[in-house]
């Protein structure tokens, strides 16, 4: 284990979806780095990785937050994010510099150290002192851009079969897009639509009780889907699971009374 | 072909909401797919092919001039014709001179995704030439005036039923739904068109610099007879099909069949090489090749230079979720899916096309079943990035990126609204934690609900946590 008697320094990357919506994810991650031994802290600057500009072909808008990404990252060794599709964003800046601008070599050293959380708990920590039980069956969805463009299949379950009493149901089409596909949902919602049905009808056939996925964009959308169509299946984020807080009221379900303190970070400090 | 791609929008709902279609989606959805994968599993050097493939692709285009003045002097040699056509109509033009040379009356045609792109039927037809298609996939299709929705399985959007009403219609024979009788009847239909036809012209999966010799892959063994049987043969191409050797075209042939059906190889793999000689059997006596450049040189060293490399197996398209959605039609042009949403643009030009490189959620799956190893995704971005730049772009997507784009580049700023945001949607989504109705945001809650935030942001509550954690250290040092 190379970084397991050195405390790795690791620059959690919210990114917005989680920092709005499902907070909890980043106390998971947060809870999860620290298990396997890291020092971490969260970037004051950081915003969104640019995405939605890159993808809607504005080329110099995503140049300017590539920039400013690269600034906020600067100097941690590494960069871990909850999320397969911002974190290959990351991967992404260096073809939108010219290999002699200086921003370049700046991109290609934030891609260097940028990981997706559960490919950098096994990949690089060779993390396997996972916690937490789980009772119940899950069923697993692989997100595109973590699978396709940075190779996640394994690691989220290599961590999930860790986790005392979890049983885990493959869906058919696990590696099938749900349709989310950032502004894909809003431009051509009745297509997106039909891909996330396609999804709920596979994550229901499992028997599984929950829906899990390393991307809070995915996990969203088939929420939404699941929680429309009156499914009673729960959707959570892997780190969620892993980090053991399962007691928290799923994605797009009633929280508890307090909402704001539901993950409870005054509790983590009262620990600390 | 008419251009419905601006229609995009429109052609996805209405085929979304038609049962017969989406039957037969579900057909191609449950086939090829599952049997490319089978063949891969029989196939362990698949990804090393491919990457061999890719290679050689890149070499060809980057010498592409040398390797088709040689396939044309070798055709000459053979005594054959080559024709260079810059553009459809001069294509299409090409073709009919070399049908009155003959006085033709009717052609018999064997599938040619080319001759789609140049609208050559339609040509002929007003100009006193009735082309036959003998695909049979092609064929139903002529007789339902409809057009290919897909590349390898132009008639996948049908099912029995139509092609049994199509039949009963045109061959004034008793109906029938079974396939074997149904088969039997093209076959002895198209018989007669075969013996009768003066031209046949077929396509090209590739040319074969070495030795002059088109090369064309059929599982009915239409593309044959269609060839051998008139006096005169055309093949109608493109011209970024020529290949070196033919050993390197047997590299293609490995990947083309797997990638397409399942096959291990297609049925027919069928070479011509010039017109009959003296001494051969049958053949054509005369062989033109028509070579269609239609934009392609214009890839060449740029953006889009990449999808020159596509050997039109269809995987891409039986792979994608869209397609597999809203079928081939909806994409509005002769090339559907993926690989389509990155050509119709450089041929019917950006902005009535823009719709297709934008219907995509860049899943991936393309690229990664794509046996050349096109980046789809990319340069479908490249497409989204040309349509930004010339301002083409609806005003709701310009001005909301660059709103966005202004607020991620002010972190404070963007902290400070974020916690309103935050604050409205939570209320928004009230006790059940989900909104059910977004204003501004119709497309997404048509379908599904939108989970609200379930907090504060993030930033909000780690900043506290932050702020009480120092307050004990101080108080705890005091
Ligand atoms: S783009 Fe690739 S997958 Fe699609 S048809 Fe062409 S070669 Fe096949």
């Amino acid at each position: 284990m190379p970084y397991a008697e050195r405390s790795p320094q690791v620059a959690l990357f919210v990114t917005c979806l989680v920092d709005m919506f499902r907070p909890e994810i980043g106390f998971a991650s947060i809870s999860l780095l620290q298990q396997a031994g890291c020092s971490v802290e969260v970037p004051e600057r950081q915003t969104c990785c640019g995405q939605p500009a890159f993808n809607s072909g504005d080329r110099s808008s995503t140049r300017d937050i590539a920039r400013q990404t690269i600034e906020a990252f600067d100097g941690y060794e590494f960069v871990v994010g909850p999320s397969g599709s911002c974190i290959g964003m990351l991967h992404h800046y260096p073809e939108l510099f010219e290999t002699d601008d200086p921003w370049h070599a700046r991109a290609l050293d934030l891609k260097a150290r940028a990981f997706e959380i559960t490919s950098f708990l096994v990949d690089v920590l060779q993390f396997r002192g996972v916690q937490s039980d789980f009772n119940g069956q899950i069923s697993y969805h692989d997100s595109c851009a973590g699978l396709r463009e940075l190779g996640i299949k394994t690691q989220p379950r290599a961590l999930l079969s860790q986790v005392a009493g979890l049983q885990l149901n493959e869906m058919d089409e696990s590696e099938t897009c749900c349709g989310f596909g950032g502004t894909f949902c809003v431009k051509y919602p009745d297509i997106s639509n039909r891909m996330v049905e396609n999804k709920t009808a596979n994550t229901a056939a499992t028997g599984a009780g929950t829906l899990v996925g390393g991307d809070l964009g995915c996990l969203l959308n088939m929420a939404g889907k699941l929680k429309r169509q009156g499914h009673d299946i729960q959707t959570r984020h892997v780190v969620e699971i892993l980090a053991g807080q399962n007691s928290l009221a799923a994605i797009g379900e009633a929280q508890a009374r307090q909402p704001a303190t539901a993950a409870s970070p005054y509790d983590l400090a009262k620990q600390l | 072909m008419q251009i419905t791609s601006p229609a995009f929008k429109q052609n996805a709902r209405i085929a979304l909401q038609d049962a017969s279609l989406q039957k037969a989606l579900g057909n191609l959805k449950a086939g090829f797919p599952v049997k490319r994968a089978q063949a891969l599993e029989r196939l362990p050097e698949f990804d090393a092919l491919r990457d061999e493939a890719r290679d050689l692709k890149n070499h060809i285009l980057e010498n592409l001039d040398l390797y088709l003045e040689q396939f044309e002097s070798k055709v000459q040699q053979q005594g054959g014709h080559v024709h260079w056509c810059r553009s459809s109509d001069d294509a299409c033009k090409t073709i009919l001179d070399i049908c009155k040379q003959v006085d033709a009356r009717t052609v018999t045609k064997g599938k040619s995704m080319v001759s789609e792109e140049i609208n050559l039927n339609e040509y002929l037809e007003k100009n006193g030439v009735t082309p036959v298609e003998t695909d049979l996939g092609e064929y139903i299709l002529q007789l339902r005036g409809d057009h290919p929705s897909h590349i390898i399985a132009p008639a996948i959007h049908l099912n029995l039923e139509d092609v049994s009403e199509a039949f009963h219609q045109h061959h004034h024979r008793p109906k029938s739904d079974d396939p074997a009788v149904l088969m039997r009847e093209a076959r002895e239909v198209l018989r007669e068109q075969f013996v009768a036809a003066d031209v046949g012209i077929t396509g090209a999966n590739f040319l074969v610099a070495e030795t002059g010799s088109t090369l064309i892959v059929t599982n009915e063994g239409n593309g044959d007879l269609t060839q051998t049987l008139p006096k005169t043969h055309i093949v109608v191409t493109s011209i970024e099909k020529v290949v070196p050797t033919l050993e390197d075209m047997t590299l293609f042939l490995r990947l083309l069949a797997r990638s397409a059906t399942g096959q291990e190889f297609t049925v027919y793999n069928t070479l011509s090489s010039g017109p009959r000689r003296e001494d051969d059997p049958d053949g054509p006596e005369n062989f033109h090749v028509v070579l269609v450049d239609n934009g392609r040189s214009d890839m060449l060293g740029g953006d889009f230079q990449d999808m020159l490399r596509c050997i039109r197996c269809s995987a891409c398209m039986n792979h994608c979720p869209v397609y597999g959605a809203v079928g081939g039609h909806s994409y509005g042009w002769v090339y559907p899916g993926p690989m389509g949403s990155v050509l119709t643009p450089q041929m019917v030009g950006i902005d009535q096309a823009a719709l297709l490189p934008n219907a995509s959620t860049f899943c991936g799956k393309c690229e990664s079943v794509c046996p050349v190893r096109i980046p789809l995704p990319k340069l479908m971005r490249h497409w989204r990035d040309r349509e930004f730049e010339q301002y083409l772009s609806p005003k709701a997507v310009r001005y909301g990126i660059g709103g966005w784009a202004f607020l991620a580049k002010r972190p404070a700023l963007y902290r400070w609204l974020s916690l309103g945001a935050n604050l409205a949607l939570r209320l928004l989504g009230g006790k059940k934690g989900r909104i059910h109705r977004l204003p501004l945001g119709a497309g997404w809650t048509d379908g599904r609900d939108m989970p609200a935030p379930s907090g504060k942001t993030f930033m909000q509550q780690w900043q506290a946590q932050q702020k009480t954690q120092q307050k004990m250290q101080q108080e705890h040092s005091l």
